[in-house]
């Protein structure tokens, strides 16, 4: 259980208002410039031995991304990107960090700014978060009259603009190469990598793309010292996370806690309980929709962090819990899923243009009863021929729950389908094969 | 990726307001001079506030001009992205989350009351109230669920009673506020033991 005076976002409902004089009350923007005076190097070395991991999804070591930015500014300038893209299902935290805790996200924007050599940063808001945005905007603007962001921002000598962009309702655009075109003015679609944006990246510069929680608890990081941030959670899975409960508890809410907490006491301590208590449990998806889901077996035991998640061929994604109990039909849920992907493909790659859609109709016509046990198999295909073939991360973020639903309730699954209509056994038949080749075969 | 109808009836011509070239030449301070295309997101955005929450062609092609790009780019991003209405929707335009997050806690009920207090059918403005609904992805409020978006603003927390109430009072012209709709403070935990927990500082 995380002790109260290690929590990093203590507005996070509110309770002591979003503004920058109660904001520098709870020690934000305290000796910032003496952080910056301590140079690139010192700042880049702190946050890799925080061992902070990026908090969008991937996991990846935040000091080491910024540790890719060239080191010295050449003909093209640096760019700082932050993605409060949230669309994630089951994920909220951004939305109460930009509410909330706006200048948490605008010092570390400074401080991130000024280790990767860039002057300019752009906080990408989804459309939707528009009223958020618009607070965001606030507080920037209040930052500006205290001289903390423009010329010589906070006193450090290095000049820091921050920029907002609104997206307008696409998935895809959390995808950090697809969000550098929607901010280039074009369709939100991948890029191939490499060359990965630290080299290659917003109009073509170098450019470091990061999440909002990760930005916002950089500052704090650097004030009270690596080492206290590593001493929290497990190693390697160090810090607080920002876990979003949603789905049948009792309380659903968001709330902060060190790394490693087991599910069962996140899930019963902060959010209530399951509705009609744990053995009421059916499933828990760990890391927001594209992170494959838990059986109740394993929630018993399972810790929440990165790698105990890994080890459960699941993912912490971006701690978005969403808890299923009994009542729930399973299927219908992740066939839901499958209807979110299918809508938000992009339609960049066949693979996951065509086989989201496929996946959402086969487990349309399971939750429905009419599909066949060979359809069983030709969706575990499916997810399969997706996964790997695509540019980016998308293809595996829509065929993971459904293998994951695969692996968990395959009894499940099966007890809903049944044998072809026509022909009375079981076919063997390689899907991809002509069917009227095969007739000709037979005769 | 999502289908998108063209409105029948486009208007012939289409201008950004005075007060709208004000805000246009402050968004295009924001990009590099040479990659003034980045506008076009924005650009979307106010001709759509400035057209009845809807883009016409005509805005498209008046925007191409103006930041000097292709028109097929710009339909091609105003296609794209599912924030942007190519057709004409209600004064108050009512977004159902109906992801699993907020299924799971009863977003089908708040869509049975959409089509029976609205319309019948997505996109179709009713016939009292100017109103018209859509089912929407996660909105990104899962903690809140079940939830809708009118405009700009979130209600979350409902429940069938609470959310026929806020569409009866949309129809009425008389919008109810935003927030949460069972009484807790933004999204924490509603049980007093952890409230009390938090109360330090």
């Amino acid at each position: 259980m995380l002790k109260p005076e290690n929590k990093i976002f203590k507005n996070l409902y509110n309770q002591f208002g979003w503004e920058i004089d109660s904001a520098i009350k709870r020690d934000d923007w305290k000796n910032t410039k003496n952080i910056i005076s301590k140079g690139r190097d010192w700042i880049i070395n702190e946050v890799k031995s925080s061992e902070l991991r990026g908090r969008g999804g991937a996991g990846f070591s935040t000091g080491l991304k910024w540790s890719f930015a060239p080191k010295e500014v050449g003909s093209r300038p640096h760019y700082l990107v932050i993605n409060a893209d949230e669309s994630e299902p089951g994920t909220c935290k951004d939305r109460d960090i930009l509410r909330f805790e706006p200048q948490k996200l605008i010092e570390g924007c400074l401080i991130a700014g000024y280790a990767v050599n860039a002057h300019i940063c752009y906080i990408y808001i989804r459309g939707e978060y528009f009223n958020e945005g618009q607070r965001l905007q606030d507080a920037i603007n209040q930052a500006y009259e205290k001289n903390f962001l423009g010329k010589n921002a906070c006193g450090s000598g290095w000049d820091f603009d921050i920029h907002i962009h609104y997206g307008a309702g696409a998935y895809i655009c959390g995808e950090e190469t697809a969000l550098l075109e929607s901010i280039e003015g074009n369709k939100g679609q991948p890029r191939l990598k490499p060359p990965f944006p630290a080299l290659v990246g917003l109009y073509g510069c170098p450019t470091i793309v990061n999440n909002v929680e990760t930005i916002a608890v950089v500052p704090t990081i650097l004030r009270r010292g690596a080492k206290w941030f590593a001493s929290i959670g497990k190693p390697k899975n160090t810090g607080t996370k920002i876990f979003c409960i949603s789905g049948n508890v009792n309380s659903p809410c968001n709330v902060e806690e060190e790394m490693g907490i087991p599910l069962k006491e996140l899930i019963e301590k902060h959010a209530g309980g399951v509705i009609g208590g744990w053995e009421n449990l059916q499933a828990v998806i760990p890391g927001g929709s594209s992170m494959p889901l838990l059986s109740k077996k394993i929630c018993d035991t399972i810790k929440m962090d990165f790698d105990s998640l890994i080890e459960n061929k699941s993912g912490l994604g971006t701690a978005g819990i969403v808890v299923i109990n009994k009542d729930q039909d399973i299927i219908a849920c992740m066939a839901r899923i499958a209807r979110f992907y299918k809508h938000e493909s992009c339609g960049q790659c066949t693979p996951c243009r065509e086989g989201a859609g496929w996946m959402w109709r086969i487990l349309d016509r399971i939750e429905k009863r009419k599909a066949t046990y060979n359809d069983v198999d030709l969706l575990s295909d499916v997810t399969k021929q997706i996964e790997g073939h695509t540019i980016c991360a998308f293809g595996e973020g829509s065929a993971w729950p459904v293998q994951g639903l695969l692996r968990h309730f395959r009894k499940e699954i099966e007890s809903r389908c049944r044998e072809e209509p026509l022909i009375k056994k079981k076919l063997n038949n390689p899907y991809l094969v002509d069917q009227h080749l095969l007739e000709n075969k037979n005769a | 990726m999502s289908l998108k109808k063209i409105h029948d009836d486009q208007p012939k011509e289409f201008k950004f307001s005075n007060e709208n070239l004000k805000k246009a030449e402050e968004i295009l301070k924001k990009y590099p001079e040479a990659n003034k295309k980045s506008a076009v997101m924005p650009f979307l955005y106010l001709a759509q506030k400035q057209n009845d929450n809807w883009i016409p062609l005509a805005a498209m092609k008046y925007i191409a001009n103006f930041l000097s790009m292709p028109y097929i780019s710009v339909y091609e991003v105003a296609t794209f992205y599912t924030m942007y209405n190519l057709a004409p929707v209600g004064k108050y335009f009512i977004q159902v989350c109906t992801t699993t997050p907020c299924l799971i806690r009863g977003a089908d009920k708040i869509v049975k009351l959409c089509k029976k207090n609205v319309s019948p059918n997505e996109n179709e403005i009713s016939k009292k109230g100017n109103c018209s609904w859509m089912e929407v992805e996660c909105l990104g409020a899962c903690v809140s669920a079940p939830m809708i978006q009118i405009n700009e603003n979130y209600y979350e927390d409902l429940d069938e009673k609470s959310a026929k109430e806020i569409i009866d009072s949309i129809i009425k012209d008389n919008p109810l506020k935003p927030g949460s709709y069972r009484g807790r403070k933004n999204t924490s935990p509603e049980k007093k033991q952890s409230l009390s927990e938090e109360n330090y500082a």
